[in-house]
C-alpha cells in the first residue's frame, strides 16, 4: 500500500510548486524540487538488497474495483531497475537544471510541474502490473512530454516539436491500447503476471498476432524506432534537461521496458523475434548512419540515441530466442539479455552526460551548431573531459562500460547466424554485418561529437567571451562520467545487482539471479568480437580522418526521400485532403443537404421495403370507393398540380389553399366534423398569412416565374412520394391488432361523461398532449411578437431600449 | 379507397418535396404546408376510412369512425399551424432584412474560410 503512494509523491510535490515558485523569490525552484526525486531514491535504494535475491514487492491502490482495475506498484528486478535510473538520473538532471534555467527569466514552476508530473508518470508505467494503470501512466508520459517540449512555447520549431511527438507517441500509445485490450481478452485478467502465466495458451489464441504487433507499434513509437524515429530530433528544441533526462535517459527507454516486460508472453512467436531484432538493427544503422550528417550537437546526439535505442531493441529480440533452445544455462544467446539490461544502464549515464556537456556548450557559447564550434578544449577543460569519456564508451572503448556492452552486444550478434529455427541461419548473417557496420559510423560520430567542438582549431569570435561553466552545472555531468568509468572497473557488481534480477523479469529459466552464470571482464582473450572491435576503431578512424571529403555525400540524398518530408506530407495532405472532403459535400446551400436527406431517407426505406419483403398489398378491409371521393380526389390533384406549376407565388398560394379547404371536406365526407371545422379555419388563417408575406416580398428580386424544372429534384422528390405510398400500401395491408378505440367507444359516456368521443380524447383521456399543445401555441405567438418587436441591428451591440 | 388515397399522399409528398427544393422562400413554405396535408391524410388514412358515423355519441349508432387518429390529427394541425405561423413571419423578417428570398443568395458571407 505505502509502497504504491511513492509513485504518486512527485505528482502531489507537483501541487505546491506554484507557491514556492511565487512565495519564495530568492531561492531557486528546483532546491525544493530536487527533494523530491533525491529522497525517492534512497526510498528505491532500499529495496536493492533484497529485489537481488530474488524478493518481489507489491503493493496495490484500488482505482475502480467494480472493474478490477487498480493501481498496482510491482517491484521486481526490472521496474526497479527502471525506477532507479528515473528518480537517480531524475536528481541529476533537477541538480543541473537549478543551474541550467534562470530563476528570473523562466517560468520555473511550469517546468518544474511538469517535470515532476513526468516523474511521477514514468513511475506509473515500469511500476504498473495492471494493462490499463500502465497505459493511464503511458499516456501521462506523451502529455508531459509534450509540455517539456513546448516549453519555451513561444518559439515555433518548439511547438512544432511538441505536435509532432505527441502525434506519434500517443497515436502509438493508442494502437498499445488495443493491444492491451485484446490481451485483456484473449486472458481475462489485465494482470501483467497473470498474463505472463498463460502465455502458452494465449500464443495459439487467433488475436495473439495482432495483439502482438499493436504492442510493439506502441513500444517502437514510444522508443524512438524506425520508421517512427522521427519525432525524437524535433524533440531536441526542448531545454537541455529535458532532453537529457526524457529522450535519452527514461521516456524513450518506456518502449524498450514494455518490449522487455512483455517478451515471456510473445517471445514464443518467430513474428515478435524478427520484428524486434530486425527492427531494433535497422534503427540502429539507420540512426549511426545519419548522425554524421547532423551539424547540430542536439541533433547528433539525438540520432545517436535512436541508434543506440536500436541497439537494445535488437538485443532484446535476440534475447527472445532463449525461449526456444533447450539448455538456456549453456546457450550463448543468454548474453543478449544481459547485454541489453547493461547497455541500457550505460547508455543512460553516457548520454545523460553528453546532453548536458551539450547544454553548457550551448549555454556558454550560445550555440549548438558544431561548424561554428571548435576548440574549446583548453577553455573548458572539465566539460572536455566529461564529452571525451561520454564520447569514447559510445564509440565502445575501453576503459569506459561501453567497451563491455559493445561487446557483448557483439557476441549475441554473432550468435544470431547459429540459432537454426525460423530462418536464422540463413539470413541471420546479416546481423553482424550490419551490426559492425553500424558500429563503426558510431565510433565516427562520437568523435566527430567531441573533436569537432573541443579539438578543432578555435574559433576566434568565441576566444575572449566563452568561459568555463559553473562548477554546479558540472556536477551532474561529472557524477554521469565518473559512473561511465566505475561501471568498466566494476561491471560484475552491477551486474549482480542490478542487471542479472532486471534479466531474471523477463528470462524466467532461473531459479534465482544467482544462478545465472554470466561473469563480464573486460579481457575475455582472442574472440572473435575482439577483432571486430579492432576492425571497428581501424575502420572508424580512417572514417574519420577522411570525413571531410564524404561527408558532402549526405547532401546528395534527396530531401524528397526523408521520412521527415514523408511525415510533412502527410499531415499537410490529411488537411488539405479532408479539407477537400468537407468542402465537397458541405456546399453551403440548404437545398443541397435537402436533397441528401430525401435521397437517403428514400433509399433506407425503399431499400428496407425491398430486402425485408414488406410488399404484400390486398385490398381486404379497405373502404368502399364512393364518387364524392373520386371528385374530391380529383379537385385536390388539380389544386397541387396548380400549386406545382403556378407561374406566380400569389396561385401557389391560392393553389396551397384550395388544397387546405379540399382536405377540410375530406375530413367532412370522412366522419371527421372536428377536424373539418378546425381544418377550414386554420387554413383561412395561414392563407391570410401567406399573403401577407407575399406583400412585402421584396421589390427587386419580385420576379414572377415559374420555378425551373430541374431533374435530380424531380427524381428525388418522386422518390419520396413512391417512398410514402408504398410505406403506406405495406402498412394498410398488414395489420396486426384492432383499434383500441373501442374502450373509448365504450366508456366515453359512463367515466367521461361525454358525447363528442375526438374532444373527450382530447381534454379527458389524453389531456396532457392538448396542454403541451396549447404551450406551442403560445411559444409560438410570444416568439413571432419577439421577431416583430425586437429589432437589433446587425452591427449593434446592446438592447433597443439602452 | 385507402389504395387511392396511398397515391393521393404519395401526390402531395411529391409535390412538397419538389417544392421545399426550389429557391423561393415562400415556395419552401408552401411546400411545408402540402407536406403537412399529406402527413394528416395519411394518419387519417391509416387509421382506417370505414367508419360510418362521425365519433359522436348518437342513439342506434354503433360503427363510428376511429376517434383516436382524429384527436391526433387535431393536435397536429394545430401545432403546425403554429410553426407555419412562425416560419412565414420568419420570412416576412428576412424579406425586410435582407431584402430577398432566395435561399441560395441567403449564405454565411463573412465565413473565415480563406
Amino acid at each position: 500500500m505505502t509502497q504504491v503512494l511513492f509513485i504518486f509523491i512527485p505528482m502531489l510535490a507537483a501541487v505546491f510548486i506554484p507557491f514556492l515558485f511565487k512565495s519564495i523569490k530568492n531561492v531557486h525552484t528546483g532546491w525544493f524540487v530536487l527533494l523530491v526525486p533525491a529522497s525517492l531514491v534512497i526510498v528505491y535504494s532500499t529495496y536493492i538488497a533484497d529485489v537481488a535475491r530474488g524478493q518481489v514487492f507489491t503493493g496495490s491502490l484500488e482505482w475502480i474495483p467494480s472493474l478490477g482495475i487498480n493501481f498496482v506498484s510491482y517491484l521486481d528486478g526490472l521496474s526497479l531497475l527502471f525506477s532507479l535510473l528515473i528518480t537517480g538520473i531524475g536528481s541529476l538532471v533537477v541538480l543541473y537544471s537549478i543551474f541550467y534555467l534562470d530563476k528570473k527569466k523562466e517560468q520555473l514552476h511550469n517546468f518544474y510541474i511538469y517535470l515532476l508530473l513526468f516523474m511521477c508518470a514514468m513511475l506509473g508505467v515500469v511500476q504498473s502490473d495492471h494493462l490499463i494503470s500502465l497505459y493511464f501512466f503511458w499516456e501521462l508520459t506523451s502529455i508531459s512530454s509534450f509540455l517539456l517540449i513546448g516549453y519555451w512555447y513561444n518559439r515555433d520549431k518548439s511547438r512544432f516539436g511538441a505536435l509532432k511527438s505527441m502525434m506519434i507517441t500517443v497515436g502509438g500509445g493508442l494502437f498499445m491500447l488495443g493491444g492491451f485490450l485484446l490481451l485483456g481478452i484473449m486472458g481475462d485478467t489485465f494482470s501483467i503476471r497473470e498474463l505472463i502465466a498463460q502465455a502458452p495458451q494465449l500464443a495459439s489464441h487467433d488475436y495473439f498476432i495482432w495483439a502482438l504487433l499493436l504492442v510493439l507499434l506502441g513500444a517502437f513509437t514510444k522508443s524512438a524506432q524506425f520508421p517512427f524515429y522521427i519525432w525524437l530530433p524535433d524533440a531536441m528544441e526542448a531545454p537541455t534537461p529535458v532532453s537529457a533526462y526524457l529522450h535519452s535517459a527514461t521516456m524513450v527507454k518506456a518502449g524498450i521496458y514494455l518490449v522487455a516486460r512483455f517478451t515471456p508472453i510473445f517471445a514464443l512467436s518467430e513474428v515478435w523475434i524478427w520484428l524486434v531484432a530486425g527492427i531494433g538493427l535497422l534503427t540502429l544503422c539507420w540512426g549511426s548512419f545519419f548522425a554524421v550528417k547532423q551539424t547540430d550537437l542536439k541533433g547528433i546526439l539525438a540520432f545517436s540515441t535512436v541508434s543506440q535505442l536500436g541497439l537494445i531493441m535488437s538485443l532484446l529480440g535476440a534475447s527472445a530466442i532463449t525461449f526456444h533452445v533447450d539448455d538456456v544455462s549453456n546457450s550463448i544467446f543468454r548474453f543478449a539479455a544481459f547485454a541489453a539490461v547493461f547497455h541500457l544502464i550505460n547508455h543512460a549515464t553516457f548520454k545523460g552526460s553528453l546532453f548536458m556537456i551539450a547544454g553548457i556548450v550551448d549555454h556558454e557559447t550560445g550555440t549548438r551548431d558544431i561548424r561554428k564550434l571548435g576548440g574549446l578544449m583548453s577553455i573548458m577543460p572539465l566539460s572536455f573531459t566529461v564529452a571525451a569519456i561520454g564520447s569514447f564508451s559510445m564509440a565502445g572503448l575501453p576503459p569506459f562500460n561501453g567497451f563491455l556492452s559493445k561487446e557483448m552486444f557483439l557476441t549475441a550478434m554473432l550468435a544470431i547466424k547459429e540459432f537454426e529455427l525460423f530462418n536464422f541461419n540463413t539470413w541471420g548473417i546479416l546481423f553482424p554485418v550490419l551490426a559492425f557496420m553500424a558500429s563503426v559510423f558510431t565510433f565516427v560520430y562520437s568523435f566527430y561529437f567531441v573533436c569537432h567542438t573541443f579539438i578543432k582549431k578555435r574559433n576566434e569570435k568565441y576566444a575572449d567571451t566563452v568561459h568555463e561553466a559553473p562548477i554546479g552545472m558540472l556536477v551532474s555531468p561529472i557524477l554521469l562520467a565518473s559512473f561511465v568509468i566505475l561501471i568498466f572497473f566494476i561491471p560484475n557488481v552491477i551486474g549482480d545487482l542490478f542487471v542479472k534480477p532486471a534479466m531474471l523479469a523477463f528470462q524466467p529459466f532461473y531459479a534465482s539471479a544467482a544462478a545465472i552464470d554470466i561473469h563480464v571482464s573486460a579481457w575475455h582473450g582472442f574472440t572473435p568480437e575482439l577483432y571486430l572491435t579492432l576492425g571497428i576503431v581501424g575502420l572508424g578512424a580512417l572514417l574519420f580522418s577522411t570525413l571531410k571529403k564524404w561527408q558532402p555525400l549526405y547532401q546528395l540524398w534527396p530531401q524528397k526521400f526523408t521520412l521527415n518530408h514523408a511525415y510533412d506530407m502527410m499531415m499537410i495532405g490529411l488537411d488539405t485532403g479532408m479539407n477537400q472532403v468537407s468542402r465537397s459535400y458541405m456546399r453551403d446551400s440548404m437545398r443541397q443537404y435537402l436533397l441528401y436527406m430525401f435521397t437517403a431517407i428514400s433509399v433506407i426505406v425503399i431499400t428496407t421495403l425491398f430486402v425485408t419483403d414488406a410488399f404484400s398489398f390486398s385490398f381486404e378491409g379497405t373502404a368502399p370507393i364512393r364518387l364524392y371521393e373520386i371528385i374530391l380526389i380529383i379537385v385536390l390533384v388539380i389544386g397541387v398540380v396548380t400549386t406545382l406549376i403556378a407561374k406566380s407565388r400569389l396561385t401557389a398560394i391560392i393553389g396551397l389553399g384550395s388544397v387546405g379547404y379540399t382536405v377540410a371536406l375530406f375530413f367532412v365526407i370522412f366522419n371527421a366534423p372536428d377536424l373539418a371545422l378546425t381544418q377550414l379555419v386554420i387554413e383561412t388563417i395561414s392563407v391570410a398569412l401567406f399573403l401577407l408575406a407575399f406583400y412585402h416580398l421584396p421589390k427587386l428580386t419580385k420576379i414572377n416565374e415559374r420555378m425551373r424544372f430541374q431533374v435530380n429534384r424531380a427524381v428525388v422528390s418522386l422518390a419520396v412520394g413512391a417512398m410514402v405510398t408504398l410505406v403506406a400500401l405495406s402498412a394498410q395491408s398488414q395489420k396486426l391488432f384492432p383499434s383500441i378505440s373501442k374502450y373509448y367507444e365504450e366508456t366515453v359516456a359512463t367515466l367521461a361523461g361525454g358525447g363528442n368521443i375526438v374532444n373527450v380524447i382530447l381534454v379527458d383521456y389524453r389531456g396532457f398532449d392538448t396542454l403541451f399543445e396549447i404551450a406551442v401555441l403560445s411559444i409560438a405567438g410570444i416568439g413571432i411578437f419577439a421577431m416583430i418587436k425586437l429589432r437589433l441591428t446587425r452591427k449593434g451591440n446592446g438592447h433597443e431600449n439602452k | 379507397m385507402e389504395i387511392i388515397m396511398a397515391f393521393v399522399i404519395g401526390l402531395l409528398f411529391t409535390a412538397a418535396v419538389y417544392l421545399m427544393l426550389s429557391r423561393s422562400l415562400l415556395r419552401i413554405i408552401i411546400g411545408t404546408g402540402l407536406l403537412s396535408h399529406g402527413a394528416h391524410l395519411l394518419i387519417l388514412t391509416m387509421g382506417g376510412l370505414d367508419g360510418k358515423a362521425p365519433p359522436v355519441l348518437t342513439d342506434g349508432v354503433t360503427d363510428f369512425a376511429d376517434p383516436l387518429p382524429q384527436a391526433l390529427i387535431l393536435t397536429a394541425i394545430v401545432i403546425s399551424f403554429g410553426v407555419t405561423a412562425f416560419f412565414l413571419v420568419l420570412a416576412y423578417r428576412s424579406y425586410q432584412e435582407l431584402d430577398t428570398d432566395d435561399i441560395s443568395a441567403m449564405k454565411g458571407g463573412s465565413e473565415d474560410d480563406e
